[in-house]
């Protein structure tokens, strides 16, 4: 654990130019910014505190229909919003069902997206990492990889991004508004994070010193025909094996538009628009939510210990697409039924 | 170190815990959760990880139950905190403490502070509407001495008592 200096910032433009130095990171909630400095992952020269920007933190509506989550909310209001809760149910039941209650209350929306991988041999520094130490190999490929990708891996890097909640956001095609050195920008949600290559040190394409100030959802929160289903070892408190966020338009007994995203899978939220046409004007039965479930899955490879997800991953699609057809089923807490 | 604290300088954290106002002057290193234990030498508040897996460190902050160990002390300047102190007395102990005794929901006791403060706050903030649920928003705090199901049935009994 290093020492560092730490500012608490006035305004969002003076967080930009307090940050601007080498070893300069922001500090929302701190849930894992914290873990990673105590384990030596990460070596903060100096924290720039951005709680006191009120700004950040409140939940509007947009004139487009759409609600603005402010990057530092905290997980647990997002989830518990009477809005999210209305018109967002698939994003609040992704939410409750990551984390504690105790991390859902201090980790932010904007630090949700931004939380590193928890591949174990990236927590050990004493363990080679092209992730952590870019060159150096990675042990996962023929170590312990349970909970590693089966999509979108590469030669040098197979971990996969452990949120639920950013399941649900590139689920309903949510934009990330940032703010930076050069100007504001927004990001398409499934262009935020990124695939691993042979450059795993980067989780995503935010530039140096860019910090997100808002998650915007669009209007349709698909709340009428939504399931979040989430397979893991032990059903709480436990990143996922395979997640699965599905959201459906139905119209006369037809999907008019799907929306299939999987977590614990891959490097980042993974979405194939292909599979989502695959479905529209089909009815939504087991037989058609596994032939889109082939298609998500036709480039999947597993390692050691989690080729089996390859099929669960298969089974949870079709399951998910069923069980989206009654979200009146499902609660906030409650554990999915094997 | 020591050059480390000279180069970071020295932070004021106003804390109002348990009622009291505190005033600390901590290198911005210092964990809520250090600053209860080290520098407030309230030692109720028990480090188990110290990296936000067992929930041992839970405190009240706010009316919101977070972990201490993953806060910086100075994050929460200006902030209201409830330890295990500030919940109850030998003579007149929390509803959810005399529960506790009443349903064995303790062996060792080592993380029943932070059991506590959590069940305090989840009944505080009215969620937990079914066994099932409880058992999620109280998974954060892990027992070793296997309490769990005494401690879903302590809190079931203080939230009926409310009812």
């Amino acid at each position: 654990m290093n020492p560092f200096k730490y500012e608490k910032a006035a305004s969002l433009s003076g967080a930009i130019t307090a940050v601007q130095r080498p070893g300069g990171v922001y500090l929302g909630g701190g849930t894992n910014l914290i873990d990673l400095w105590k384990y030596g992952i990460t070596h903060p020269d100096k924290m720039v505190d951005l709680n006191g920007l009120n700004e950040l933190k409140s939940i509007t509506e947009l004139p487009d229909g759409g609600v603005r989550l402010g990057a530092l909310v905290s997980n647990n209001t997002t989830a518990y919003h009477p809005l999210i809760l209305e018109r967002y149910p698939l994003l609040s039941r992704t939410i409750l069902a990551g984390a504690t209650a105790q991390i859902r209350n201090s980790a932010t929306n904007g630090g949700n997206l931004l939380q590193r991988t928890r591949c174990y041999y990236f927590y050990d520094p004493d363990s080679p990492c092209n992730k952590r130490n870019p060159g150096s190999g990675c042990p996962a490929i023929n170590g312990h990889n349970r909970l590693h990708a089966i999509l979108g891996h590469s030669d040098s890097c197979i971990a996969t991004f452990p949120s639920d909640m950013c399941v649900a956001l590139a689920a309903l095609e949510a934009r990330v508004r940032v703010s930076g050195p050069d100007g504001e920008r927004t990001i398409e949600f499934t262009d935020f994070h990124r695939l691993p290559g042979d450059k795993p040190e980067l989780d995503n394409n935010l530039g140096q010193h860019e910090l997100i100030t808002a998650i915007d959802l669009p209007a349709n929160g698909f709340a009428d025909n939504y399931s979040y289903l989430k397979l893991r070892d032990r059903n709480s408190y436990a990143f996922a094996l395979v997640s699965v966020a599905t959201g459906l338009s139905i119209q006369d007994g037809l999907i008019r538009e799907a929306r299939i995203a999987l977590g614990g899978v891959a490097h980042i939220p993974w979405r194939l628009t292909a599979a989502e046409a695959e479905l529209r004007g089909k009815e939504p039965t087991e037989a058609n939510f596994a032939t889109a479930a082939d298609i998500i899955l036709a480039g999947a490879s597993g390692f050691e210990h989690n080729s089996f997800k390859i099929e669960l991953a298969r089974r949870a699609i079709i399951r998910n697409g069923m069980m989206a057809l009654d979200p009146a089923s499902q609660r906030p807490g409650a554990q999915p039924s094997l | 170190m020591i050059k480390g604290i000279s180069e970071a300088g020295v932070h004021e954290v106003n804390l109002v815990v348990n009622d009291e106002h505190r005033q600390l002057h901590l290198p911005p290193w210092v964990t809520l959760l250090d600053a209860l234990r080290n520098h407030l030498g309230l030692t109720g508040t028990k480090k188990g990880c110290d990296h936000g897996q067992c929930g041992a460190c839970t405190v009240i902050c706010d009316d919101e139950r977070i972990l201490s160990c993953l806060t910086l002390a100075t994050m929460k300047d200006g902030s209201n905190i409830t330890t295990i102190e500030g919940i109850g007395s030998e003579d007149e102990l929390h509803p959810l403490q005399s529960a506790f005794i009443e349903h064995d929901a303790f062996q060792c006791g080592y993380c029943t502070p932070g059991q506590i403060c959590s069940g305090v706050a989840m009944l505080a903030a009215g969620r937990g509407d079914t066994r099932e649920e409880i058992q999620d928003l109280m998974s954060g705090n892990l027992c070793r001495c296997g309490a769990n199901t005494n401690i879903i049935d302590a809190i079931i009994a203080v939230k009926n008592q409310s009812k």
